[in-house]
């Protein structure tokens, strides 16, 4: 190739010299001989052998480009340096070349086989940069190319170079969008990726190429949320813009039925949801009406109950609006303000008047969306209505919509201070907006009828201003406000009558004038003394004025013909001589129309109506009215007309789409008999949904291949497994596309063995992710996330689907997330044994299928659910979550504490409660509607001598993130009895006090529940070399995980207590851990010489996040002892350290 | 997204265009000089404007203009915060962001661009993955290139796209390790004439420096997080650590950024350094009138409040001015109408005053806008609003960092309203 294309910039070089340089670029041809020159020069130095004087050359090159001027002709001596070895002309030829290859493609296709062989090349930045390139070298010829480079690159190995491949999609597709239908396949690849790198990327091809498949999210959904918080900034607005869009498609208005949402509200909606949702979609009739009766009267009070995957969205979004750019801020309040229940919008307010403080550019577009939304949400903003007051120093836009703003805001009790800031805007030096200010008092008089008079006054006064712009605008506002009330206006009316002798202005006399004649009957005394005055000076008058005064003088005269025909027959003879045509014409042409003669025709019998006429008062409304029809935040918002490419915002569904196409299968070592539900389920979908299946590359037969044993695939799992989903599909229902996937499956098929190496290389565990770089994102989230910390317990251990599950579900630590984690958890233990009875299994998954992940909250607890230890589901979930730790070693459950010790606390005397006394407990079991949550005992004795009826929890008031799961109603509670209840509540891990109303039929009253720290926590159960390892890992990665504190005390046990069981009952006490049995692992390790002293270890997680908490207590001589306890929580383990040491000491 | 680029001078010069898709020509951007012509100030040009085929969404920033040619929808905001970032990257690489140095720089300013955008969506914005692919200039660094003929780009490819932090290159090593933050306070306040406070709120920022070897975990804390009411953050700080514990969690970038800013809690009463006692009125008949300004501490707690600076845009009627100050100088620029007194530091003992007459223009009537004055002033070693920082733990790495915390407090948008009383000249 060099040396054709040394030959060819020969030739080409000479013939450019030769040719004339076209006036292309003005710039240029003003030192043309010159020019020539230097670019003669620069050849020469392109040409050379030193990489300096290429670079040298290149640099000048690009300044050139960067300049705007024409450096086409330099085309053949660049192209051939593409294959430089130096990298920074390399860079700088790429530069060049993506600038004019579309001028000169023939000479550009030079450059492509250098392109291709880079697409190759081992190193994946010089694979993304090619392909960087070569999509980006505008030539059509080379579409087919560009199209199998993508195609490869989107199944690379390295992120990155994916991340590229999604950006090449819509280049490739803009030159030539025929190929729509192949790029939405690599897109559907893409978009189930899982790293954060490539997610931003692949929506904003999405949203280039095919914004209408909104079908194809749907799998990748809970993925996108749950990976939003650690996508780079841009890919999160892309991401959100497109989320808020899809939400409309598959969610219910959460603001449908507002009544019921208020009592409804927040995370409650959330769990009650799932039953109901998927009763919707449940053919089953039968089953529908069981479900239906099982659902308790909170269910049947509540229409609408949140989708999860809309609370999901919600959820995940809300801390971006801590974000530091701008754009990703206006994205997620756009988002909630177009998905959220009304009650929670308010979150967004905050964070955007905190951009009312950055560059003045994004107050612009923020301050325009804050004019839309305070019109629909006016309670949001009303808190900050002081950062919208109006700087002298502000640019006259922003002063013109902060005025917007504090106009939409204003109602009956604020409107004085925004009257009175409105005053002094009055007297600022910018007229525009002094103008803008007089119609903003004209809107709130109008909007609020009490301060009418107060504005009507205020703007009279200015019309006596000296600047004839306010004086204008005044008397067009008084105007429009009269209009609104006629009956009350005569005497401002008569007040600006008397104005005509001081007032100079012809616009304001004009509009006074035609205010009179307007309103005549009003003033019948004042109207005729004014067109005397005014007759007196016709003469003197301003063209408009003296139309006005004609005007007044015919409605005069068709009014009160008796005082004002004399003065009316002067004027229009005044008139019929003017200088000014338009006047003569006006005043013959009144003449003839209310002055009845014998020629003037039919028409003067209507010149009443003709002149009187009741004229409709202007509406006096906000522009910003209805523009939330656009999606806010975008363009066309911001324009109020719709920009090219701009996707409407839907409307919300009547009924909600299947919410089961988000479910994603975890799955993909399940045996075969398990997945039989779900492929029916999945067949009966893409009935409606035809593109559904034209998926995939990698397809069934490669699956179930490898899945069998290779443990790339079968760790690779969770969101990510749609792969195998849609590879199924693909085998049950789409025969025809078997052919076209098999060659990506051969490749697929290479590239997996090649993976399978690496990874065995590299580690002796196998990783969950196949990928060098996904890898190492599943470190990043061990580092961010702390559930992490219990899930890398399982790392060392062969449990190796338990572990990849917990690293695909990434960062998040949200309760919800973890529960997900859990159950799925639970499910490989479950599947794991696949010769099993499969009858019970069967049972599970399908309720799996049925009930989207979350089977383990029963909105409604039926009351035997209450004692939880009994029944299966909950005991199930106590294997399982001990299970989280539990390797080999033989479970004891004998460290349970028993409950019989347990201490009460009283919510309620018998005297304050009129009788009914309540008292509660920390039953220390798990909670089994939500294992979230630290179960509470409630016990109910009813000491009157009436019985107590419908006793139940109402408005609970709660820190945020706490929760309550209230306990079902009493209906009846017969004097002198004693009930037993559990209730659950979410502490959030603080020792905050849960507040609520405990009612009856007749009272309520206020009580809160303060939790001791020790109740936070749950027991878990580890040996002691486990509890070693634990302590001393967390310690050693300090700094990449969250700073695992440790805390140490020295004390001096009390004599009582000095003993080993007294050690452990009181600690026990305190907290709710489990003691770690010591010495049970002398078999395994290597034989240790007994500890001087007694430790006693104590293990156990907080409820809500599951962070460790370990306790251990070394006693030495003399009652001497230490405590350590080491927790991440650095709260509670002070507190806990606190409480342990006084229940050790007294 | 974004198709083109435009760096235009305030004089309307086009000095460097870059385009990421079809070539846009320069033409499109007349209707942006229209719109600039019509403004007064470079401020009042709107940000975006609609032209037949494109839409233009611009920025005014030290003093140049960056415009952007847009085709299809997209957020405005992602837009401008780009355009934005482009100038910190500037910025950042070349001391300052002006005219000259992008001239100078054109090559690498082009460079930059070419990185920072593919196709018009943002690809790498993180400074510290930029300079790992295109190194900032330094004076060594030039002197080398020009002697061995190599430039600034890199010649190791980049990692830091690849690392698991897209914020932080990896490999990085210090002999001094150090951590440094500014906490930087600033006191938006609007008074009235009487002195009472109609708006007072504090806006903060956390500025960092850290130069830290290796892969540093850092926590910062704070005694008192609770002032803080609204907060946001840089993306290395841990949202989940910070709404359930309240500290700063977080891997630091290399260099200097912007750790977090903060909006204190508005129901706390801000406390307002200085008072301002200003008359400012004009003689009922005759076209005279008096300025009478002082300036005084209020609550300072202790502090010296320095560089104190008073502005004042006079009423454009005024013909000349005749003032004395007790301290410092002011300056008077009759064409803006715009009076600076610059006092420095103010000295409880002995308020600085300045007054003086005022002279209108023969027959102009009496200014009916009452001017406000602006106030600047710093206070070294105090943030206002009382936040301190309780301690910095550093994880991850063995070595000990030198940490330092430093406290400064400014003013804001501080204003005080007057009003312009008239006075009868025979009294």
């Amino acid at each position: 190739m060099s040396a054709s294309s040394a030959f060819n910039d020969e030739k080409g070089g000479s013939s450019n010299v030769g040719e004339p340089e076209y006036g292309h670029d003005p710039a240029s041809g003003g030192i043309f001989s010159s020019d020539y020159k230097r670019h003669d020069d620069l050849k020469e130095m392109l040409d050379s052998n030193k990489d300096s004087l290429k670079l040298e050359a290149m640099k000048r090159i690009v300044a050139m480009i960067a300049r705007g001027k024409n450096a086409s002709d330099l085309f053949p001596a660049v192209v051939k340096n593409v294959a430089c070895k130096n990298i920074e002309v390399k860079k700088l030829v790429y530069v060049y070349l993506v600038r004019y290859a579309e001028e000169q493609q023939d000479l550009a296709l030079l450059s492509i086989s250098t392109f291709q062989r880079g697409l190759k090349d081992p190193n994946q930045l010089i694979r993304a940069s090619a392909l960087r390139v070569l999509s980006s070298i505008r030539v059509t010829i080379i579409v087919p190319i560009m199209m199998l480079a993508i195609k490869e690159a989107a199944s690379d190995m390295s992120p990155y170079v994916r991340k590229t491949a999604a950006h090449a999609i819509p280049k490739l597709y803009s030159l030539d969008p025929e190929q729509k239908d192949c790029l939405i396949e690599v897109i559907e690849k893409l978009l189930a990726d899982k790293t954060t790198l490539v997610a931003g990327s692949v929506v904003m091809a999405f949203e280039e190429v095919c914004p209408e498949r909104i079908d194809l999210i749907h799998k990748n959904y809970r993925k996108l949320c749950n990976l939003l918080i650690d996508v780079e900034e841009w890919g999160q607005v892309v991401i959100i813009n497109m989320l808020t869009r899809y939400a409309r498609t598959q969610f219910l208005n959460p603001n449908m039925n507002e009544s019921l949402l208020e009592e409804g509200g927040g995370e409650k909606a959330f769990y009650g949801s799932d039953n109901d949702d998927d009763t919707d979609d449940e053919e089953d009739k039968e089953e529908k009406e069981k479900k239906k009766t099982e659902a308790t009267a909170i269910v049947k009070r509540k229409p609408y109950v949140m989708d999860p995957d809309h609370r999901l969205l919600l959820r995940n979004t809300k801390p971006l609006l801590q974000s530091r750019n701008a754009a990703v801020v206006m994205a997620v309040a756009q988002l909630y303000f177009h998905l959220a229940p009304k009650a929670e919008v308010g979150v967004i307010a905050k964070a955007l008047v905190r951009l009312m403080r950055s560059h003045s550019e994004v107050q612009y577009v923020v301050l325009q969306n804050v004019a839309t939304m305070s019109i629909k949400r006016r309670g949001m903003f009303e808190p900050y209505l002081k950062s919208f007051y109006i700087r002298s120093t502000d640019p006259t836009q922003i002063k013109v919509l902060k005025l917007e703003v504090l106009t939409n805001l204003a109602n009956e009790t604020n409107i004085s201070t925004i009257l009175r800031e409105f005053q002094t805007y009055i007297k600022s030096n910018d007229k525009d907006f002094v103008a803008a200010t007089i119609q903003a008092i004209g809107r709130c008089a109008t909007n609020i009828g009490e301060v009418r008079d107060t504005c009507l006054n205020g703007l009279v006064q200015l019309l006596s201003n000296r600047d004839e712009l306010v004086v204008a605008e005044s008397v067009v506002v008084i105007k429009k406000l009269l209009q609104m009330q006629p009956e009350q206006h005569s005497d401002i009316i008569k007040h600006m009558a008397k104005l005509t002798d001081n007032i100079q202005v012809p616009m304001a006399r004009a509009s006074i004038l035609w205010l009179i004649g307007e309103y005549c009957e009003h003033v019948p005394k004042i109207a005729p003394d004014v067109l005397r005055k005014m007759a007196k000076t016709f003469t003197n008058e301003e063209d408009i004025v003296k139309l006005q005064i004609i005007n007044l003088a015919a409605k005069l005269y068709l009014t009160n013909s008796k005082q004002t025909k004399l003065l009316t027959q002067y004027v229009l003879n005044l008139a019929k001589y003017d200088q000014n045509y338009d006047i003569r014409d006006r005043a013959r042409f009144i003449r003839q129309l209310i002055v009845p003669t014998d020629k003037s025709g039919a028409l003067s019998k209507y010149a009443k109506k003709l002149f009187l006429a009741l004229k409709p008062a202007p509406v006096l409304e906000s522009p910003f009215k209805d523009r939330d029809h656009f999606q806010l935040g975008s363009l066309s918002h911001l324009l109020n007309a719709k920009a090219g490419g701009y996707q409407v915002l839907p409307d919300w569904p009547e009924a909600a789409p299947d919410p089961s196409v988000r479910n994603v299968e975890v799955k993909e070592s399940v045996p075969e008999w398990t997945k039989c539900s779900s492929r029916e389920k999945r067949k009966e979908k893409k009935a409606d949904k035809p593109f559904y299946s034209d998926s995939e590359g990698e397809s069934g037969p490669t699956e179930s291949a490898d899945s069998a044993s290779d443990t790339a695939s079968g760790s690779e799992s969770g969101s990510g497994s749609e792969e195998s989903g849609s590879g199924s599909e693909s085998e049950e229902s789409n025969e025809e596309s078997e052919s076209a996937s098999e060659e990506d499956e051969e490749e697929e098929g290479k590239k997996k063995k090649k993976n399978v190496e690496k990874i065995k290389a590299r580690k002796p565990v196998p990783e969950s992710e196949s990928e060098p770089s996904s890898g190492e994102d599943v470190k990043k989230s061990e580092k961010k996330s702390k559930p992490r910390i219990g899930s890398s317990e399982s790392e060392s251990e062969e449990d190796n689907d338990s572990e990849s599950e917990s690293s695909e579900s990434e960062e998040e630590e949200s309760e919800e997330e973890s529960e997900e984690e859990t159950k799925k958890k639970k499910k490989t233990t479950a599947s794991k044994p696949p010769s099993k009875p499969p009858k019970k299994e069967n049972k599970k998954e399908k309720k799996e299928m049925s009930l989207l992940d979350f089977d383990d909250f029963d909105p409604a607890p039926s009351p035997s659910q209450v004692t939880p230890l009994n029944n299966f589901l909950s005991s199930s979930l106590v294997t399982d979550l001990e299970g989280l730790s539990l390797t080999d070693n033989v479970l004891s459950p004998t460290t349970i504490i028993p409950s019989g010790n347990l201490k009460t606390y009283e919510l309620l005397h018998r005297i304050t409660g009129e009788g009914l006394s309540v008292e509660y407990c920390f039953s220390r079991q798990p909670f089994s509607p939500d294992p979230h949550m630290v179960a509470v005992k409630i016990q109910f004795t009813n000491s009157a001598t009436s019985e107590a009826k419908s006793l139940h929890v109402e408005d609970a008031k709660l820190q945020s993130g706490m929760r309550i799961k209230e306990f079902p109603e009493i209906e009846v509670l017969p004097a002198g009895e004693t009930v037993s209840v559990v209730m659950g509540i979410d502490f959030c891990d603080s020792t905050q006090a849960a507040n609520f109303q405990l009612c009856t039929h007749t009272r309520k009253f206020f009580v809160s529940i303060q939790p001791p720290v020790g109740e936070l926590m749950m027991p878990i159960f580890m040996t002691e070399n486990e509890f070693k390892k634990e302590q001393e890992m967390l310690l050693q990665s300090l700094g990449q995980l969250m700073g695992m504190n440790e805390i140490t005390e020295k004390l001096t046990l009390e004599e009582k207590c000095q003993g080993e069981h007294a050690v452990v009952q009181r600690v026990t006490t305190a907290a709710n851990l489990s003691r770690v049995p010591c010495g049970s692992d002398k078999e395994c390790s290597p034989p240790v010489p007994p500890p001087p002293f007694p430790i006693h270890r104590f293990a156990g997680k907080t409820v809500t996040s599951g962070s460790l908490v370990l306790v251990s207590v070394v006693t030495k001589e003399d009652g001497a002892a230490q405590l350590t306890v080491n927790c991440e929580k650095m709260v509670i383990g002070t507190m806990l350290v606190k409480d342990i040491l006084q229940a050790l000491t007294q | 997204m974004i198709n083109s680029l435009f760096l235009i001078n305030p004089s309307g010069e086009m000095f460097l265009e870059k385009h990421w898709k079809s070539v846009v020509s320069r033409s499109v951007c007349d209707y942006f000089l229209e719109a600039k012509e019509k403004a007064l100030e470079p401020e009042d040009v709107p940000p975006v404007i609609h032209t037949p085929h494109h839409y233009l969404i611009s920025i005014y920033r030290d003093k140049l203009f960056f415009l952007s040619v847009i085709q299809t929808e997209v957020p405005p905001l992602f837009v401008i915060e780009f355009l934005h970032r482009v100038a910190e990257m500037i910025q950042d690489y070349f001391g300052e962001c002006s005219e000259t140095v992008v001239k100078d720089h054109m090559v690498m300013v082009y460079e930059l661009l070419e990185e920072m955008l593919d196709n018009g969506f943002p690809l790498a914005t993180e400074s510290n993955v930029l300079k790992e692919m295109i190194r900032p200039p330094t004076i060594l660094r030039s002197v080398v290139n020009t002697l061995t003929g190599t430039s600034n780009v890199g010649d190791t490819l980049l990692t830091g796209q690849l690392s698991t932090i897209p914020w932080r290159r990896a490999g990085v090593r210090y002999t001094n390790n150090e951590a440094y933050f500014d906490v930087v306070e600033e006191i938006d306040a609007i008074l009235d004439q009487s002195g009472t406070t109609v708006f007072a709120e504090i806006q903060g920022v956390v500025e960092a420096c850290v130069k830290l070897s290796g892969m540093p975990d850092l926590t910062l804390s704070f005694m008192n997080p609770r002032l803080l009411d609204d907060v946001s953050f840089h993306p290395c700080v841990r949202y989940k650590l910070w709404e359930s514990e309240r500290v700063l969690s977080f891997i630091p970038p290399d260099g200097n950024f912007t750790l977090m800013t903060y909006h204190v809690n508005a129901q706390n009463l801000v406390a307002i350094p200085v008072y301002v006692k200003q008359s400012i009125s004009f003689f009922e008949c005759g076209s005279d009138g008096r300025l009478d300004v002082t300036v005084g501490p209020k609550q300072t707690m202790g502090k010296t409040v320095e560089g104190v600076m008073v502005t004042v845009h006079l009423p454009k009627t005024i013909l000349s001015i005749n003032l004395t100050a007790t301290q410092g100088s002011y300056t008077y620029d009759n064409g803006t109408k715009l009076l600076v007194w610059d006092i420095g530091k103010l000295n409880p003992q002995k308020l600085p005053n300045l007054r003086g007459s005022l002279s209108l223009q023969a027959g102009a009537p009496k200014p009916e806008e009452n001017p406000s004055l602006n106030i600047d002033l710093k206070i070294q070693q105090l943030a206002i609003s009382g936040l301190k920082v309780n301690r910095l733990d550093m994880f991850g790495e063995k070595y000990k960092p030198f940490k330092g915390v430093k406290y400064i407090t400014k003013a804001g948008k501080f204003q005080v309203l007057t009003i312009t009383a008239s006075i009868n000249k025979y009294t």
